[in-house]
């Protein structure tokens, strides 16, 4: 399929720690579309970033992969050489972090960073008067007033939602074809999130790339994207246009998972899902939310489920369904 | 002033001096907390939430202003705070990984408080399985140290340590945001729960306003240092009066259509809360609001009740 802009095929990640091997990512399968807005939701620990490192091949040395591919426009990152993924890195796909203070560094200005990512970002030799023109227009795409200044500020002098907009207008520079927004803006206020997602929604449009949105913020993915992904403890669950999900889910994990989010029409919190998130080390056998599920069965103990397209551009992972 | 009446804040200002000037965190507010109920305070960060709640516990001490409890004044200093009345009053916070001694096993920490107050003299240990139950965490946590647990853990270890003095008043400030919603769920259910069997009272500080919702009896929404509006959880919800109040509202992102039905009709946010040691003239919600008229650059708006018990700070109601 030629349309399938990236394409995570059955992808496994496990991580070597001291303790024993954790076996985090369990078979991941999923593809994004050109021009198409992704979401990709989960509790915490729940395997979204390292499926996004892995894609961006930047997973900590003490990662494994035992199984999969990513195929991207058809060729499989994992067996690029460093070369050939530093150039995907530097012109096809770009990633914004959570954390907008630790992605920037703290002794270089704005300028100073901004410009040598857009002087790295092409093959072309730029001048230096090119280059500070690009800079100031990559600010003035985030929305940012008074570019001149911010290109000498020291990332510090700047407020939480100054830092993620330099961010973006970074990752910006390098995502011609795919950016992947790793929880951005949920540590800000939700004004301010709220001006960074539409910031986002609006630039990936205009720009006619794709997005992988991450987040945990179920309400913030709703609002920006076409098709959501929901991940429990390494596997994806269930896959469905946005508006599908958030009006019928129907893995147990998601239906509880929204239950759990407090709403604006109040009526009090119903209990939590019962138990934890399962343990790495030893995660359980078949679907690793049988455990905690009000609709567990004895071959939910036994077998992995596998994720089955049970109507048009809807996936889940769930014997109920077979 | 209502017997029922356990806190009672007036005009209260916390100032603290920096290099670039005086930061004004919390600069006069007045509001009453009532016996039993949970009073929430909403604010983006800046806005002078924690300090509220630091001041009212004696972290800090107040600037100007009184700080009543139970009809009687506090001492500025919690230094001049009898024993008895810190026995009354605790505080759980943000970050449990922080707040809790990785160094003592979790029923060093809960026992603690017990020592200090002289509760259960002789029996402190049962004292500390009942806590650990009444959160419900398993006894056999009292060995453990914080490291071993999950964060959501924690905070029931940090909660029972708050409930291990026998309190009237417990400051929760963002008690859950560090955590995932369905540890959320546990934590705000578990603390409503120990309310209701206590008979406590609780300040809830949280920026999440639909978790504030489904909380609250009445909120306070706080910016820059000033309570901007003041109501009943389900008038403050339906029927938001400050155009801060709307903006803020309206920015939440909600995942069902009821949710959307009952949120202020679309107010683009715009701006970011300004810097605390350079503040605005007139009322500091100016340069972001979209009702701002001419007075609004010049005077400060007083806080007036618009209906009973709806408190607002804005000039498009005096």
């Amino acid at each position: 399929m030629s349309e399938n802009l990236l394409e995570v095929k059955d992808l496994y990640v496990n991580y070597k720690i001291y303790e024993g091997i954790l076996k985090v990512l369990n078979g991941v399968n999923l593809t994004v579309k050109k021009k198409e807005k992704v979401g990709l939701i989960g509790e915490s620990g729940c395997g979204k970033t390292t499926t996004m490192k892995a894609i961006m091949r930047i997973l900590p040395d003490n990662a494994l992969i035992p199984n999969g591919n990513i195929f991207y426009k058809g060729r499989d990152i994992l067996k690029m050489s460093d070369d050939e993924i530093q150039k995907i890195r530097r012109e096809n796909i770009s990633m914004i972090f959570q954390d907008p203070t630790a992605a920037l560094n703290p002794v270089l200005t704005v300028g100073a960073q901004l410009m040598d990512v857009i002087k790295y970002s092409t093959d072309e030799e730029l001048t230096k008067r090119e280059i500070r023109e690009l800079a100031i227009k990559a600010l003035k795409d985030v929305a940012l007033p008074d570019p001149e200044r911010i290109l000498k500020n020291y990332p510090i002098m700047l407020s939480g939602g100054m830092r993620q907009r330099i961010c973006i207008a970074m990752a910006l520079i390098s995502a011609k074809e795919l950016l992947i927004a790793d929880e951005p803006g949920t540590n800000l206020d939700v004004t301010i999130q709220d001006q960074i997602l539409r910031l986002i929604g609006r630039l990936v449009e205009e720009r006619g790339i794709s997005v992988i949105l991450i987040s945990h913020a179920l309400g913030a993915v709703k609002g920006l994207v076409d098709k959501v992904y929901v991940m429990y403890a390494g596997d994806i669950v269930e896959m469905a246009p946005t508006e599908k999900l958030f009006s019928d889910p129907i893995h147990p994990y998601t239906q509880a998972l929204f239950k759990t989010v407090p709403k604006l029409t109040g009526g009090g919190i119903p209990e939590a899902i019962k138990g934890r998130i399962p343990d790495y080390i030893n995660p359980p056998k078949g679907c690793r939310f049988a455990p905690r599920c009000i609709h567990a069965m004895p071959i939910c103990m036994k077998e992995k489920p596998p994720l089955k397209n049970i109507e048009d551009e809807r996936e889940v992972a769930c014997f109920l369904y077979e | 002033m209502n017997n029922d009446e356990i806190i009672q804040v007036k005009d209260l200002k916390k100032y603290f001096k920096t290099s670039l000037g005086i930061v004004r965190a919390v600069d006069g507010i007045s509001f009453t907390i009532r016996e039993g109920e949970t009073f929430g305070l909403v604010g983006e960060s800046g806005s002078g939430k924690s300090t509220t709640a630091f001041t009212i516990m004696g972290v800090y001490e107040p600037t100007d202003g009184e700080i009543y409890f139970k009809g009687s004044p506090l001492p500025k200093s919690v230094k001049k705070r009898p024993l008895s009345l810190r026995k009354e009053m605790q505080m759980v916070f943000q970050d449990p990984g922080s707040s809790l001694n990785p160094r003592k096993r979790i029923g060093q920490i809960i026992e603690l408080p017990l020592r200090v107050h002289r509760l259960h003299v002789g029996r402190e240990r049962e004292r500390v399985k009942e806590l650990l139950e009444m959160v419900g965490l398993p006894v056999d946590f009292i060995n453990r140290y914080p490291g071993a647990i999950g964060g959501g853990e924690k905070q029931l270890v940090a909660i029972a340590r708050a409930l291990a003095s026998e309190p009237s008043f417990i400051a929760l400030d963002e008690p859950t945001s560090a955590l995932d919603v369905s540890m959320q769920a546990k934590i705000i259910n578990t603390l409503l729960r120990i309310q209701k069997e206590l008979n406590l009272t609780y300040l809830f500080i949280t920026h999440n306003l639909s978790l504030m919702r489904n909380v609250a009896s009445r909120v306070g929404i706080m910016y820059l240092g000033k309570m901007f509006e003041v109501a009943e959880t389900s008038e403050f919800f339906h029927k938001p009066l400050h155009p801060y109040t709307k903006m803020l509202l309206s920015a939440i992102p909600v995942i069902t259509e009821e949710e959307e039905k009952i949120k202020p009709k679309r107010v683009i946010s715009r701006g970011e809360i300004p810097s605390p040691v350079n503040v605005p003239s007139g009322c500091y919600f100016h340069p972001r609001c979209i009702d701002c008229m001419e007075i609004c650059k010049k005077e400060d708006p007083p806080m007036v009740e618009v209906s009973t018990g709806h408190f607002v700070k804005c000039h498009l109601y005096t």
